[in-house]
């Protein structure tokens, strides 16, 4: 959705206490100083002139921390220098995602969903300040200035610091006029620095990984071999006596046991000394080929019609008169997110409840999930967000996994001791929550002239969204949204094209992936398109064009970053010598993303030399993040399509570690170009879409380069090599 | 065991076992942070120091071994080369996420100190064992680049 506005939810009455916010990230004192004051639930001014701007959304590395703060400094006409930024408490009442209605980072929403609400806030907080110095020098408000962080009159100057006390006192408008966008100068600014650069880069960066208190144990868990086994009986035996040990009980889930030792270290090597006999009889069994057949064979008869307003006879009549059919069937592996920070939190006692540490993706659900598990009123669970070592989905859990580990940890252990819970990688590869492993098989009917005439497109996925407390607002008629998202709802304009789907079933927890459904259903749909295209003997940019023509605005935008793409890739002209180019175009949260991927061989092996890409997100906000978050999209999608996957075997998983699954690293990619299309549109999301046209972009450059479909991922388990 | 170690121009007495992998040792006995855990299996960098100058896996260096080494983690590196790389990482705004950076960041200061001018093959072999899941890969060689055309000015 596009949130043109959010009104709702803004300045309900000032008093926010500013002792509230905590620490920054950075570990100094942001607010809570004497001489502190709130202006709004998102604004406080210190009487030296230091402005916190508190962010509702974390900052896994996607630049909220430096987004959030850049509307409000705008319309505050504050200096960049005197932004200082905090983190938002857990409260759905003031920091929830008007996306959402709850106070949750994701979907790419962080910046669409806070673009009017925090420049409210900085509006609202200029306001009252312009109106304590018209006070303080009687004048007439309209005749007072606000630059870089100075308020002035005739000659007369005061910072805000001086003003704060004054202004924080008045009543805030309903309504603080906005800056016509002619007048930005901190909002499209290309050279805006990022606020936690400098934190990030001399060590002072606080994540929950490097939490302590004192008294603090640390807690790994010794998980199941196979996902849904139980505890049957454990022996912690031959863990007594090693350095640091401190003790190993049994979760009252019986999913596993927690393990815990003075520090870090003692934890991890009790844990592989302990030995647990397992109940299997409710566990996944099956290897991972043999779930891939499972989901062929789920191909034949979809369990549900994704697109209601085409007859599935109509789509089999028109294959049936093609002059032509082409087809291919997509197999799509377990992914895991790897954030680079492997997941931790920590929960420590408080007066009234407790306190968790946590890099806090979804703090409207932890918060009830743990006050929940501990007997406790919502209210009494407090959350302290710090940076969040990356994510790319996996904080943001419908359960709370691994929060609600730290709080069975800590319960377990009496409820007094702060308790960290520390996954390792292991832990992490071998935890579940993967993008769901899927199947597709398109078949596309053309006519004499190379034209669609229908398009049977067929998936099996395990529901991501089934059986969670989000059901109700993403799952309808049985088909969940995120399972065809990108593909059901594509812009092109396709004659009889119908979307069959159906829901494979594994006990093996599932999770959003950066970028959802669209990560198999733009590889899909995309590598489709070039098949198309090849058959009906037509350039793949042309022939996109001609299925993206009117005035229907997703078209218009798709046509647009299509053509600045293949425009700055040089795509009509001739291709290099042993290199082979591929494109691809994609919508997802609301942004429109062309990429061409340009590709040389090797003896045989791949090298991905350039990418080229072209997004529209709308008025874009800080466009050197959203050139960094193309990069990592681009990045982080290219390394999975290439070489990764999760696989089990019996049940197990194979891969436990980094070499088992391995990154992409700097010399695999080349450089990436990234062009910005400038708009006035609302912003949309840019943490996500610059992933989903990446991999069929590569794909479709290594067919051109070599002729070889890349159908079947990771790409190296089809045979294909990179260097 | 009373291990003695030399981190940062100090000399820390540590109680710990001979076979603690340093990255512990630093994290929780010694409290800087700024080291971090990825793997444990020295093959994502996060927790990458100096010792004696070169870029080494903590998570894979055991205290016996360090007796007579000195260790340098983010926290403390100084000088021009360090000044020079954190600078540029600042000037093109690297970070993403941050967490795998300080070991970025000491690999690029551990190449500078030994290749002055290094061609981008001289930097895929420096920074092969460094993973970015944001993939900050461009940004980082540009700052590499970046700082060594600073130091050479
Ligand atoms: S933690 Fe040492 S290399 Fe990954
Ligand atoms: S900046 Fe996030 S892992 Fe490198």
């Amino acid at each position: 959705m596009t949130l043109q506005t959010s009104r709702r939810g803004f300045l309900l009455a000032g008093g926010l206490s500013a002792l509230a916010v905590g620490f920054t990230p950075g570990g100094r004192l942001a607010a809570g100083t004497p001489a502190s004051h709130a202006f709004n639930p998102f604004v406080t001014i210190d009487s030296d002139g230091r402005v916190t701007v508190i962010v509702k959304h974390f900052e896994m590395g996607q630049g909220t921390s430096t987004g959030l703060p850049t509307l409000v400094a705008e319309e505050l006409d504050a200096d960049w220098e005197q932004i200082a930024v905090a983190f938002a408490p857990a409260d759905n009442r003031r920091y929830a995602n008007l996306a959402f209605g709850i106070q949750s980072t994701g979907g790419s929403t962080a910046i669409a969903n806070s673009f009017l609400q925090y420049r409210q806030a900085g509006a609202a907080a200029r306001d009252l300040l312009v109106r304590a110095a018209a006070g303080i020098w009687g004048a007439d408000p309209a005749d007072i200035t606000v630059q870089k962080g100075m308020v002035g009159h005739g000659g007369k100057t005061l910072g805000f610091g001086a003003l704060a006390a004054a202004a924080a006192g008045l009543t805030p408008a309903e309504a603080p006029r906005l800056k016509d966008p002619s007048a930005f100068r901190l909002i499209g600014d290309p050279k805006l620095p990022r606020k936690d650069s400098q934190d990030k880069t001399d060590g002072r960066a606080r994540f929950a990984m490097d939490m302590k208190l004192p008294g603090m144990v640390v807690c790994v868990l010794k998980r199941p071999p196979r996902f849904g086994a139980r505890v049957r009986q454990l022996d912690s035996s031959g863990a007594e006596g090693l350095p640091g040990f401190v003790g190993a009980k049994s979760l009252p889930d019986a999913s596993g046991v927690a393990v815990y030792g003075k520090d870090s270290w003692s934890a991890i090597r009790a844990r592989d000394a302990i030995e647990v006999d397992w109940d299997m009889t409710q566990a996944e069994n099956r290897h991972s080929d043999r779930m891939l057949s499972d989901h062929l064979a789920l191909l034949a008869a979809p369990h549900y019609q994704a697109r209601k307003q085409v007859d599935p006879a109509e789509t089999a009549a028109a294959l049936a008169g093609a002059a032509k059919v082409v087809e291919a069937e997509f197999h799509f592996p377990f992914l895991a997110h790897a954030p680079m920070e492997p997941l931790v939190c920590v929960i420590e006692p408080t007066a009234q409840g407790v306190r968790l540490y946590d890099g806090s993706q979804f703090p409207a659900n932890t918060q009830p999930t743990v006050a929940e598990l501990l007997g406790l009123e919502v209210e009494r669970v407090e959350i302290e967000t710090l940076y969040a070592g990356g994510s790319f989905g996996r904080r943001a859990t419908p359960n709370s996994d691994y929060q609600a580990e730290a709080a069975m940890a800590f319960a377990l252990l009496g409820g007094e001791t702060p308790v960290k819970l520390v996954w390792t990688r292991e832990d992490d590869l071998g935890g579940g929550y993967y993008r769901p492993m899927a199947a597709h098989r398109a078949r596309i009917a053309l006519d004499q002239d190379g034209r669609i005439r229908g398009w049977d497109h067929r998936l099996a996925t395990k529901s991501i969204l089934k059986g969670s407390p989000f059901e109700s607002f993403l799952v309808h008629d049985g088909v969940d949204h995120t399972s065809v998202e990108g593909l059901a709802d594509s812009p092109y304009a396709l004659p009889a094209f119908s979307v069959g789907l159906s829901d494979f079933e594994t006990p093996i927890p599932v999770l959003w992936w950066r970028s959802v459904g669209h990560t198999h259903n733009a590889y899909a749909m995309e590598v489709m398109m070039d098949l198309a295209a090849e058959a009906a003997g037509q350039d793949p940019v042309a022939y996109r064009l001609s299925y993206l023509e009117g005035e229907d605005k997703d078209r218009r935008r798709l046509t647009g970053v299509l053509k600045l793409a293949a425009e700055k890739a040089g795509w009509s002209g001739p291709t290099a010598p042993n290199r082979g180019r591929g494109v691809a175009v994609h919508k997802s949260f609301d942004s429109y993303v062309a990429e061409v991927v340009e590709v040389s061989g090797h003896d045989g092996a791949i090298r991905i030399e350039k990418v080229t890409c072209a997004v529209d997100c709308g008025l874009p906000v800080n466009p050197d993040i959203i050139k960094a978050q193309m990069e990592g999209g681009i990045g982080y999608g290219l390394g999975a399509v290439m070489r990764n996957e999760i696989t089990l075997s019996g049940g197990e998983v194979e891969q436990l570690n980094f070499p088992d699954y391995e990154p992409l690293r700097i010399a695999d990619i080349g450089p990436i170009e990234v062009h910005i299309l400038p708009s006035a549109e609302a912003p949309t999301g840019v943490g996500e879409p610059g992933l989903p046209p990446a991999g069929p972009a590569l794909a479709n450059a290594i067919r051109a380069l070599s002729g070889t479909t890349a159908t079947q991922l990771p790409m190296i388990k089809g045979g294909i090599a990179f260097s | 065991m009373s291990l003695t170690l030399h981190i940062n121009g100090e000399t820390h007495s540590v109680d710990a076992e001979e076979d603690t992998p340093l990255l512990w040792v630093i994290r929780d006995d010694l409290d800087m942070t700024g080291t971090k855990f990825g793997c444990g299996v020295a093959a994502c960098g996060s927790c990458t120091v100096l010792v004696d100058g070169i870029a080494t896996r903590s998570c894979q260096t055991y205290l016996s071994d360090l007796e007579d080494s000195q260790v340098t983690t983010i926290e403390g590196i100084r000088g021009p080369v360090a000044d020079a790389v954190q600078q540029a990482w600042r000037d093109l705004d690297v970070v993403q996420c941050g967490y795998c950076q300080s070991g970025q960041i000491l690999s690029a200061v551990s190449l500078l100190s030994e290749v002055p001018k290094p061609s981008d093959a001289d930097i895929d072999a420096a920074m092969a064992g460094n993973v970015c899941r944001c993939a900050t890969y461009r940004r980082i060689r540009a700052a590499i680049h970046r700082a060594a055309a600073k130091l050479e000015s």
